[in-house]
C-alpha cells in the first residue's frame, strides 16, 4: 500500500503539525520544530529537501519555503531554521513575531530541488550566511553513510554565525568557518584545486556567491554536472499590472506585493506549484496573448524561453504593459 | 578523410561530436588508429592544449602511418600501446591519480571511446563532460545477448557470436556500462533461415 495520499490540489501533499519548539539561536535566527499532530511519524527526507510552510497571517495565507535542517532519520520531528527579514514581505517576521510553541501549522510534504549526488567521490559544502541550512541536513546523512564531506561557511560574524560553533565542534577537521568582519575568505580557487576526481561541489547563499562558484569551478574544468546550487528567490514587489486567465474566465489584479501565483490563488484558481521560490518549474504557465515586456525573474526557464515571450513564472515573475493573458 | 556521418537513430545510439579546447588542470587524450587525426586537429586549434597533455595512443592497423605526427605535437607523455586491452592499466592508473579539471578527450573507433568512456565515468567524470569524435573505422564492439561474450570489430549485419556461434542481428541498442552494441539471434523464432550478411551502413 502507497502511504502517499491521493493528490487533490495544487502543491505538495500537506501535513498537520503543532509547534514543538522555538529555539532563538542568534539576533536573527530561529530555529522552529514541528510534530505530528496525529503522532504519526513524519515522511522520510531526502537531505537538500524543503517544506512550504502555510502560515495563515490575518487571513492572508502566507507560504513560503523552508529547507528542512533537521536529521533526515529523525522522523518524529521537523525543524527549519528562519533568518528574521526586517525589509521582506512578512513571513519570516510572521514566524519570528506571532508564532508560538503549540501553534497548529501546515507544512506541505518534503520536496527536494537540491539532492547530494550519492555517487560523488565526496562532497564540497560552500554556505553563505542562512545558506547553512540544507547542509545541516546533508551532513549529517553523510556522516551516518560514512562518506567524505568538508564544509566551507561564510558568515556576517561570531555572533551571527549560526551552528558555526556546533560544527565546528562536532567536526573540527571538516567544517570550516570565515567571518566577515574578520576579513576571513573562502580561498575558492585553493579549494576547488587538487580536489579528487569525482568530487561534486554544493553551494548554497546569496546569488553572487552562487555565480562566483559557478564561474570559478567551469574556468577550473569542472563539469557543470558536478557543481549544485539552490537558491530561493522571494517574489520581489513591482509595479501592479492586470492578468486575464482565459480558462478560469476571470481577470485578476496583481498587487504591488503580492506575486502573479498569489494574486491567482487569492481569487481561488487552483494554479500548480511546489518551491514557490523560480526553481521547480511546477507553475510553468502558458502565455495566450502579451502586450507589454515580462519581468522573468526565475530559474527554470532559460533564456531563449524568457525571450520568446511564450511563458511565465508566475511564482516570481512579473508583467509590465497593457494585457496580459494566461492559459490558466 | 576518416569522418563518418552516422544515421539518425534511437536515442539509445551514442552520437560523437569534435573535439575542442576546454579550460582544465590536466588533458587526458585517449585514441587509436585514425583517431589520431582529431587529435592533430585539435593541436591545430590550440597547440598549447595538446602539449600540456598525456596521450595514449593505439595505433591498430595504422601502424607508423600517425606515431611521428603525435610525437612532433610535443605532448608531455606520449604512450603507444599494441592494443586497448593493453593499455587499460594505465588508464586506471592515470585516473585514479587524477583530480577534479581532468579534461577527457577521446577519439578513434567506437570500441575504444566507449571502453574510455566507461573507465573514466567509473571514475567519476559525468558521461557528458567527456568528449568524444568518431574517426576510422565504422567497426563496432558487440555483446551477445544470448551468451554475454563480446565480439569486437563487427563490420557485417548480420555476424556469427565469436563464443556460442548464433547468428546475430546487429542492433542500435546500446549499454554505456559495457561499451558495447547488442547482438540478438536472427533466426531463433525460424533456425536456419538466416540473412546474407550485409556490410554496416552500406
Amino acid at each position: 500500500m502507497s502511504a502517499a495520499p491521493q493528490k487533490t490540489k495544487a502543491g505538495a501533499e500537506k501535513i498537520d503539525v503543532i509547534v514543538s519548539a522555538i529555539v532563538p539561536l542568534n539576533e536573527l535566527v530561529t530555529r522552529f520544530e514541528f510534530k505530528r499532530t496525529d503522532g504519526a511519524p513524519f515522511p522520510p527526507f531526502s537531505p537538500g529537501s524543503h517544506t512550504v510552510v502555510e502560515m495563515d497571517d490575518d487571513r492572508r495565507t502566507r507560504l513560503n519555503p523552508y529547507s528542512l535542517m533537521s536529521d533526515p532519520a529523525d522522523t518524529s520531528t521537523y525543524a527549519i531554521s528562519v533568518r528574521r527579514d526586517d525589509a521582506g514581505r512578512g513571513g519570516s517576521l510572521f514566524l519570528h513575531n506571532r508564532v508560538e510553541v503549540g501553534d497548529r501549522m501546515m507544512l506541505s510534504y518534503p520536496v527536494n530541488l537540491f539532492p547530494l549526488d550519492l555517487r560523488a567521490r565526496k562532497h564540497v559544502f560552500l554556505a553563505g550566511g542562512i545558506g547553512i541550512t540544507p547542509f545541516m541536513a546533508m551532513i549529517a546523512h553523510l556522516e551516518r553513510m560514512g562518506h567524505r564531506w568538508e564544509l566551507h561557511y561564510t558568515c556576517r560574524s561570531k555572533a551571527l554565525g549560526t551552528y558555526a560553533e556546533d560544527l565546528t565542534l562536532k567536526h573540527p577537521n571538516k567544517a570550516h568557518v570565515y567571518y566577515d568582519d574578520q576579513e576571513q575568505r573562502i580561498a575558492l580557487e585553493e579549494l576547488l584545486d587538487g580536489q579528487p576526481l569525482g568530487t561534486h561541489v554544493y553551494v548554497c547563499g546569496p546569488k553572487g556567491m552562487i555565480e562566483w562558484v559557478h564561474r570559478t569551478a567551469a574556468a577550473h574544468g569542472w563539469p557543470e554536472e558536478n557543481v549544485h546550487s539552490e537558491e530561493f528567490l522571494a517574489p520581489q514587489p513591482g509595479k501592479p499590472f492586470e492578468v486575464r486567465l482565459c480558462k478560469s474566465g476571470i481577470t485578476v489584479q496583481v498587487g504591488e506585493n503580492e506575486s502573479l501565483l498569489e494574486a491567482i490563488e487569492r481569487c481561488g484558481v487552483d494554479a500548480p506549484f511546489l518551491c514557490r521560490g523560480g526553481s521547480c518549474g511546477q507553475c510553468e504557465t502558458d502565455v495566450v496573448e502579451a502586450d507589454g515586456t515580462f519581468d522573468h525573474r526565475d530559474h527554470w526557464l532559460d533564456e531563449e524561453e524568457h525571450a520568446s515571450g511564450k511563458k511565465i513564472m508566475p511564482c516570481v515573475s512579473r508583467f509590465v504593459g497593457k494585457s496580459l493573458v494566461l492559459d490558466r | 578523410m576518416s569522418k563518418f556521418q552516422f544515421p539518425e537513430s534511437i536515442p539509445s545510439r551514442p552520437v560523437y561530436g569534435t573535439l575542442e579546447p576546454r579550460p582544465g588542470k590536466a588533458h587526458l587524450m585517449i585514441a587509436d588508429a585514425e583517431g589520431a587525426e582529431a587529435l592533430l586537429d585539435l593541436a591545430s586549434v590550440d597547440a598549447d592544449l595538446v602539449r600540456a597533455a598525456h596521450i595514449i595512443y593505439i595505433p591498430k592497423k595504422t601502424g607508423d602511418t600517425y606515431v611521428e605526427k603525435l610525437r612532433a605535437l610535443g605532448p608531455s607523455q606520449l604512450h603507444l600501446s599494441p592494443t586497448y586491452e593493453a593499455s587499460v592499466q594505465r588508464i586506471r592508473r592515470v585516473l585514479a591519480d587524477a583530480h577534479m579539471g581532468l579534461q577527457v578527450y577521446l577519439a578513434g573507433t567506437e570500441g575504444l571511446m566507449g571502453q574510455a568512456e566507461a573507465e573514466a565515468t567509473h571514475a567519476g567524470i559525468p558521461h557528458g563532460a567527456i568528449q568524444s569524435e568518431h574517426r576510422g573505422s565504422v567497426a563496432r564492439r558487440m555483446q551477445c545477448v544470448h551468451c554475454k561474450g563480446i565480439t569486437e570489430d563487427v563490420m557485417t549485419d548480420p555476424f556469427v557470436c565469436a563464443h556460442c556461434g548464433l547468428h546475430l542481428f546487429v542492433r542500435d541498442h546500446y549499454s554505456r556500462r559495457l561499451a558495447a552494441f547488442q547482438g540478438v539471434c536472427v533466426d531463433a523464432e525460424d533456425p536456419g533461415n538466416v540473412p546474407d550478411p550485409v556490410e554496416l551502413y552500406s
